[in-house]
């Protein structure tokens, strides 16, 4: 059943009055969303809760001014009011009776199968039950164990002057596992997330069980972690581990906002070796199930498969609609927001480097000594410079080829630009890891994704000489 | 106000039987602008508003809780959240610990923290305060390439809590900031710098202020280098120092300690700090940005001093995690909007300023490292273990004075050592935006990984 949530009629009116005193574009966005989530903690079930937020958020674009309004009433009178105040920002008036004529809705059904609504409550706890079994399993230094679920279904409708009008059903589950372990050297923590635009199937008892083990043990073998060096070393990331270094280290910068701000290391380089040849680096908003999975952004643009660099060379940037206009191309499908209240911005979707056919295992025989990271944690990059910085939540030395003694926690920092010319091996090992990207004050679902592979120096942040 | 009230009473009186329900109502008004190239980039202006819900039923062993929220204040939505609120009940644990807030005859402080300034001021001088904002910074030296964006940004906020456990709290806020982030460029690269202002209405900004600090952030790290690896002494900028006492806040969440997830487990009463550090978390001090007359829960705000004279003497409680504790409420429950429940942290934090300024601590210092900028918080920081690195951009200090500009280094240490470890702290009060007003800081020991 395609959910336009509000008449074809309204929204055209909306468009209308949005554009009356004048402007070249404007776009109602209309989004329904439910979500629940549950949390487990020392298996006692707190916080089951749910939430629903629905409304329309409007802009209108006159010259290089976009005005922007939102609002929780959806009537007609509330949606008109809000195409009022995003309209305020065309002052000249002038803009007299424009005819919109809006497409034939292309609607995306969820692929979900379980959907969040006919999920019974109970049995999202039982599986929660079954994580802190299997994490407590593992060991009788496993001193607490925290569990957490969240399911969302996400209707949106998006209409513009343009014509577009597109709605998408976006149906996620995540789960996540935060162990601690008590040894004579203190605390120490693991975790674990699953995520994926998918419905409660994700969640198999397999799966969740295997994802307690993991976190729990990375938990316990950390207890006998020793500070991590400080300084230049090579460093091996294990298969999945570090697509979010790329996503930070250079995604960020290929964003078209960025870029065309000349606030990124990679403006003006299309056509230039930005890598190693060995990096080809892909967003894909079509992974179908993937946690940055999309069919159509926030714009009504289809979900796409876009080439950023290739063997070294940058071959595009990202786009969202008004940048794209800006430069009189189509945007390349990566227009998201946060919620209705949000503008739309240029964000990635899934973004993952292309597999290579060096070997794993023979990557770390040949690394005398270095870092073997099998879990980073959030980073954090700074887009004109390009310098980053990123957690390393389970990582282990290399000696001689071997991985041996597990490391604290702590930073490595590098400069992107910098660090892609450093990729020396690519394994074909490749999987991807959810994660949520913020920017600007917005959060959005993200996959990232990269098989082992090695940076021929990045700096740690360690204490250890 | 009064309407926000009419309608928790509402919600209040359809609890049925012997259950209890908590509500929390908000609404507010946003305006912001960017400006670029002389120009408005983006103009918003919304307002929205949202109720959360908690009921609590009583079982043998226990209270059961379920929240739900709706960012609407609609009939139909209050009816769906209180309904759903209550389900989500059926399935809790039962937990002795779980209890609403009671009054606990703490007086309200008197604040006033909302200024008509928002309301009254036309949407033109705030777009002219951006657009003037980007001016300065673009005018104000050669080697200023480009300005990402300007912003100005207010809103005005108002909030109820009521309770069937006699709660009945509202209030009122509002804000104003203005933020720009310059880019500086020289032949050894590009570098950036971000300043910001700001107050209870537009009134209180100084554009001035911030395109300066800005300008001179941005331009004092042309040129920076990765300078070796070396252990020595940091100085953080009363900016990087808030970022460590938001930290440090953060383990001092009642919440955080009674589940066994901060450092600070188990150490009441103990030498944790240097004898030059006295923090504490004051809510009622208007000057902080995160002053507050009533906590998350309704209860008075208070001032609590956590660790005194580096003895550590209290943690911060909401209701549950007091109870938990077997203690009581500090009024230091906070929750991230109309979405989930209350819990414990730090909202106004800040230190006994010592005897020097910034200039005094570098001459005492005499070399070691600035700390203009931290990056990888989030990532770096285990608040359980207290493992510390963080990414840095700074300037090295030598014989006392500000030398040159390093980037692309680490710092690390853990929580437990730099606290021991601070040797000066500032005379100098920076109020920030944040959970923590920053004063410099210098702590010996510190282990930078660079080239």
């Amino acid at each position: 059943m395609p959910n336009t949530l509000v008449e074809a009629e309204v929204l055209q009116r909306v468009l209308d009055e949005a554009l009356s005193r004048g402007g070249e574009f404007a776009e109602v966005f209309v989004e329904d969303r439910t979500t629940s989530s549950a949390m487990l903690d020392q298996r006692r079930v707190e916080e089951l809760s749910s939430g629903r937020d629905r409304g329309a958020g409007i802009r209108v674009v006159v010259g290089e001014t976009t005005g922007f309004a939102h609002t929780a009433d959806l009537s007609q009178r509330g949606l008109l009011a809000a195409a009022q105040a995003a309209a305020a920002v065309a002052r000249e008036g002038g803009g007299g009776v424009r005819e919109i004529a809006l497409g034939p809705l292309l609607d995306h059904p969820s692929h979900a199968v379980m959907l969040p609504g006919d999920v019974d409550k109970a049995k999202k706890i039982e599986l929660l039950l079954h994580a802190d079994d299997v994490a407590r399993s593992e060991g009788s230094s496993i001193t607490q164990v925290q569990v957490g679920f969240g399911d969302s279904s996400r209707r949106f409708v998006v209409a513009n002057s343009d014509g577009v009008f597109a709605s998408d059903h976006q149906v996620r589950t995540r789960f996540n596992i935060s162990c601690i372990a008590t040894g004579d050297t203190g605390m120490q923590t693991g975790y674990r997330p699953i995520a994926g635009t998918r419905g409660f199937e994700l969640l198999t008892p397999e799966a969740v069980g295997d994802a307690a083990r993991r976190a729990a043990r990375q938990a316990i073998t950390k207890l006998d972690a020793r500070p991590a060096p400080s300084g230049d070393l090579p460093v091996v990331l294990a298969g999945g581990s570090g697509g979010i270094l790329f996503h930070e280290a250079c995604g960020h910068g290929l964003e078209a906002d960025a870029v065309l701000k000349q606030a990124s290391v990679y403006a003006g380089k299309v056509g230039q070796q930005v890598a190693s040849p060995l990096v080809t680096l892909v967003d894909d908003g079509t992974v179908l199930g993937e946690w940055g999975y999309l069919a159509v952004d926030d714009e009504g643009r289809p979900g796409t498969r876009n080439v950023l660099i290739e063997n070294g060379i940058l071959t595009d940037y990202m786009w969202d609609l008004l940048r794209a206009r800006k430069q009189g191309r189509t945007s390349s499908g990566n227009g998201r927001r946060q919620s209705y209240q949000h503008l739309p911005m240029v964000r990635m979707t899934n973004t993952y480097l292309l597999e290579g056919d060096a070997d794993a295992d023979e990557i770390v025989a040949q690394t005398p000594r270095g870092v073997y990271v099998a879990q980073l944690g959030g980073g954090q990059v700074n887009t004109a410079t390009g310098d980053f910085v990123f957690g390393m939540t389970a990582a282990f030395m290399i000696e001689n080829g071997q991985i041996t003694a597990p490391l604290r926690d702590c930073n490595l920092i590098g400069n992107g630009p910098e660090v892609l010319a450093r990729v020396d091996a690519v394994a074909g090992d490749f999987s991807m890891t959810p994660g949520t990207c913020g920017k600007n004050g917005q959060s959005v679902p993200v996959g990232t994704g990269q098989a082992t592979m090695r940076l021929s120096a990045v700096t740690i942040g360690g204490t250890a000489s | 106000m009064s309407e926000l009230l009419d309608i928790a009473e509402r919600v209040l009186n359809s609890a049925k039987g012997a259950e209890q329900v908590e509500v929390y109502l908000a609404r507010g008004v946003d305006t912001d602008v960017q400006a670029y190239q002389g120009e408005i980039e983006e103009l918003s202006s919304a307002s929205s508003s949202g109720i959360g819900v908690r009921v609590l039923r009583d079982g043998v062993s226990g209270a059961q809780v379920g929240t739900a929220w709706a960012g609407s204040l609609d009939e139909s939505a209050i009816e769906d959240v209180l309904r759903e609120a209550r389900d989500n009940a059926r399935f809790a644990t039962e937990d002795e610990f779980v209890a609403l807030a009671r009054p606990d005859g703490v007086a309200p402080a008197a604040l006033e923290l909302s200024d008509d300034g928002v309301t009254s001021t036309a949407l033109d001088e705030k777009i002219a305060m951006a657009i003037e904002l980007e001016r300065l910074v673009r005018a104000g030296d050669a080697r200023i390439r480009q300005v990402d964006s300007a912003n100005y940004s207010d809103y005005v906020a108002e909030a109820a809590i009521v309770s069937t456990t006699g709660i009945r709290a509202t209030y009122a806020r509002s804000g104003a900031y203005v933020s720009v982030e310059a880019i500086a460029s020289d032949e050894s690269g590009d570098r950036t710098g971000w300043g910001l202002s700001f107050g209870r209405a537009p009134s209180a900004l100084d554009i001035h202020a911030a395109a300066s600090d800005a300008i001179m952030r941005a331009t004092r790290m042309l040129g920076a280098v990765k300078p070796p690896s070396l252990k020595c002494t940091g100085v953080f900028d009363p900016r990087t120092a808030a970022t460590l006492l938001a930290i440090i806040g953060g383990s001092l969440s009642g919440e955080e300690v009674v589940r066994g997830r901060s450092f600070f487990a188990n150490r009441l009463g103990e030498v944790v700090a240097s004898p030059l550090f006295t923090l504490l978390d004051d809510p009622t001090d208007a000057r902080h940005f995160g002053a507050s007359v009533f906590d998350g829960e309704g209860l008075a705000c208070r001032r609590n001093v956590m660790i005194e004279k580096g003895r550590l003497k209290a943690f911060v409680y909401d209701t549950v995690s007091a109870r938990r504790a077997g203690t009581v409420s500090t009024g230091s429950a906070v929750r991230a909007g109309i979405a989930g429940s209350p819990s414990a942290g730090c909202r106004a934090l800040a230190l006994a300023p010592g005897e020097i300024d910034q200039a005094g601590i570098l001459v005492s210092v005499g070399n070691g490292i600035f700390v203009d900028s931290i990056v990888g918080v989030h990532s770096g920081v285990n608040p359980v273990s207290g493992d510390f690195s963080v990414g840095v951009t700074g300037l090295m200090i030598r014989d006392g004075q500000l030398c040159e500009p390093v980037r692309e280094i680490t710092i690390a240490s853990t929580l437990q050592r730099m606290l021991l470890d601070i040797v000066h702290v500032g005379s100098d009060v920076e109020w920030l935006p944040g959970s923590a007003a920053g004063q410099t800081l210098a702590i010996e020991g510190l282990a930078v990984s660079g080239a």
